[in-house]
């Protein structure tokens, strides 16, 4: 019999059974909520008597709406206030474990769940919220649901899922200095499009990913979705198993060697069949910007922006050089920027914050860029400060901000404004995404990031490095 | 998880909304997900698209009175990609579309409108180009989407449609909201949870 890929596994000893719909039952491991996807699926639990069905297997924070200025309450946004008060009535009301604004373990749900040693290999894990794939990184099948599919895992721990092929992505040789996984995931993006993975799990392997702190793979594993694959994830290994141990979730002593015997076990067979297989060479990876409305519109630093008939979807092209206001052919080197953001799940760990603050230390922001430096938990701000990374970024001029996604989705009051420019550690470029209409997003490492608000404009990080 | 509903006809006339890759922040704004329910999405449907800072109509489609009352919606390819909120089908079902003609849909959007009831079908790209073009010539066209025989049908002409099987029968059982069909097995939930090693911490 031929191997089995990780995905198989999992699914298979997750499986409950086979609905009357002829989809699969899947039992969910672990389910992350957060303030926005959930107040309505409360609702719908009340209004039909029912309880949480495995309590304690459901972690509640708040990340979306919350300040990362002054966090006292009330919030001055009432809806915030009032979102926020939902879940803190939800969670006491249903007995689910809440990290709440004043807890040491508040953060990005995805940033938490990897720090507390919630995420596992080996598990599935669901979260109203489509970057769940992050949690990929840990050979987890993780994801990302909308509301109704949040009151199903509430109501009773599983969703009614169709089962997806598996692309096994590989990133051969070594990437160059100066060349981060945010760089990898975009390259990817590009050259499979925003819709290639419909359908598919991918599973990133190959060298580089081999290599790869769990940082960097939960940043590759993050921006799956942008692909439009709605699993992703990486086989887990001794680097997976070292990040875990003693992590306040993670097992301890005779049962974290259970474990592992388990973690390797669900690890895809060296002879596992794929449903397809694409493999890039790192040399071909440069730092990379996206210069569009979508994240696959990118191109290497030292490229030019291409014509529209260069692409699949040319009148998209066109949509994008409208919104964006370039012209075809420009470089992106030199592009000016107004606002700098550092943070998300995709890039606001410490070692993005420790990235950044390489490329800052002893230099300024320029004059004209208001730079933000948002940690991903309030655990990796105690852990940048407890290094001074804080005081790396003061001294340059970067605002040094409280845990929570802020301007990767602008629903707190970090935003952009008219047609700004940001340059991005984020994960989406799309129109209005950080909080204007008509506001502008080139998404890069967070490295570059820094590079590009010292300097004013999109400049190559590798002139630093 | 009330009452069953079958959805097997949708009876309409429809809106088209050209473009690839329409995101799920372009559908709603992340600013209106601060509501506490979703009542007032109907309101918010491509919002910033629709209206200037002074909150003056722009020329949209889904302002134009030619398509008031569209039931179904025509897209292009990758619809609803990114964020997976629910609020964006949400608001284009309030605002009263019952189903969505298009070539490819994003994975996300498409599970939340099936267990909405709402049905995302695909097309080909030379069918979808027909459609828009049969409600832009003629907006009051009525089309049926008739996820029995899998077509679409306006006038005398029917386009063969397409969308996952388990998504159909969802629809057609009227069992696309989940929850009671999974409730139905929670015994054998408790089952195959005893049987992962790490629902019990790994303790043997």
């Amino acid at each position: 019999m031929a191997g089995r890929t990780l995905y198989d596994k999992i699914w298979e000893s997750h499986t409950v059974g086979i609905l009357p719909t002829g989809q699969t039952q899947l039992f969910i491991g672990l389910h992350l909520i957060h303030e926005i996807t959930t107040a309505p699926a409360f609702d719908m639990l009340r209004e039909n008597g029912m309880d949480v069905a495995f309590r304690d297997r459901t972690f509640a924070t708040v990340d979306h709406i919350v300040p990362t200025d002054v966090r006292q309450r009330p919030f001055l946004d009432r809806e915030a206030e009032e979102l926020t008060q939902a879940l803190e009535k939800n969670v006491e009301q249903f007995g689910v474990e809440f990290f709440g604004l004043d807890s040491m373990n508040q953060g990005i749900v995805h940033v938490i769940g990897p720090q507390l040693g919630l995420t596992q290999p080996g598990m599935t894990l669901a979260c109203g919220d489509s970057h769940t794939s992050t949690h990929g990184a840990f050979g987890t099948l993780a994801f990302g649901i909308g509301t109704s599919q949040v009151r199903d895992v509430l109501a009773t721990q599983t969703l009614a899922m169709d089962k997806l092929q598996v692309r096994r992505i590989n990133i051969n040789g070594a990437l160059g200095t100066g060349v981060y996984a945010k760089d990898v995931i975009l390259y990817i993006i590009r050259r499979l499009g925003v819709a290639g993975g419909k359908g598919f799990a991918y599973e990133y392997g190959g060298e580089v990913i081999d290599r790869m702190s769990m940082e960097e793979r939960m940043t590759v594993c993050n921006m799956s979705i942008e692909g439009g694959a709605l699993v992703g994830y990486v086989n887990p290994d001794q680097t997976t198993f070292d990040y875990l141990s003693g992590r306040p979730h993670a097992p301890k002593g005779d049962a974290f060697e259970r474990a592992l015997k388990y973690w390797k076990s669900v690890a895809s067979d060296s002879d596992a069949q794929y449903d397809d297989l694409v493999c890039y060479e790192a040399r071909e990876i440069e730092p990379t910007v996206t210069w569009g409305i979508n994240p696959g519109q990118s191109v290497g630093i030292s490229e030019r922006l291409p014509k529209p008939a260069e692409y699949a979807d040319p009148d998209g092209a066109k949509k994008a050089y409208e919104h964006m206001g370039w012209q075809p052919g420009a470089p992106i080197l030199g592009t000016p920027i107004n606002v700098a953001f550092i943070g998300s799940c995709t890039n606001g760990r410490l070692a993005d914050l420790r990235a950044a603050a390489k490329i800052a230390k002893g230099r300024k922001v320029n004059s004209a860029v208001r730079a933000l430096v948002v940690p991903g938990s309030t655990e990796v701000k105690k852990l940048a400060e407890q290094e001074g990374l804080h005081e790396v970024f003061e001294a340059a001029g970067f605002q040094w901000r409280a845990a929570g996604c802020s301007m990767c989705l602008a629903m707190n009051p970090d935003k952009l404004n008219g047609r700004e420019v940001s340059a991005s550690s984020s994960n989406r470029n799309f129109i209005g995404r950080q909080g204007s209409p008509q506001g502008r997003t080139l998404l890069m490492s967070p490295a570059m990031v820094a590079a590009a608000a010292l300097n004013g404009k999109v400049v190559d990080v590798r002139e630093y490095e | 998880m009330s009452e069953i509903i079958k959805i097997v006809k949708i009876e309409g006339s429809a809106v088209p909304m050209r473009g690839n890759d329409i995101d799920t922040d372009r559908i709603i704004p992340a600013r209106y997900l601060k509501e506490v329910s979703f009542a007032r999405m109907g309101e918010y449907p491509f919002y910033d698209e629709r209206f200037d800072a002074a909150g003056r109509k722009k020329d949209h489609p889904f302002n134009d009175p030619e398509y008031k009352g569209a039931a179904i919606l025509f897209v292009n390819k990758n619809f609803g990609c990114g964020s997976s909120r629910e609020h964006a089908p949400q608001a284009l079902h309030r605002f009263g579309i019952k189903a969505i003609v298009g070539e490819s849909f994003a994975a996300i959007f498409a599970g939340n409108c099936t267990m909405m009831g709402v049905p995302t079908v695909t097309v080909g790209a030379s069918q979808i180009e027909q459609l828009m073009k049969s409600v832009e010539e003629s907006p009051r066209t009525q089309y049926t989407v008739d996820l029995e025989s899998k077509t679409i049908s306006y006038g005398e002409k029917k386009i063969a449609i397409d969308l996952p099987e388990t998504y159909r029968t969802a629809l057609t059982a009227g069992s696309w909201d989940s929850t009671a069909l999974l409730r139905a097995n929670l015994e054998q939930v408790r089952k195959t949870a005893a049987k992962l090693p790490y629902m019990s911490a790994f303790s043997n």
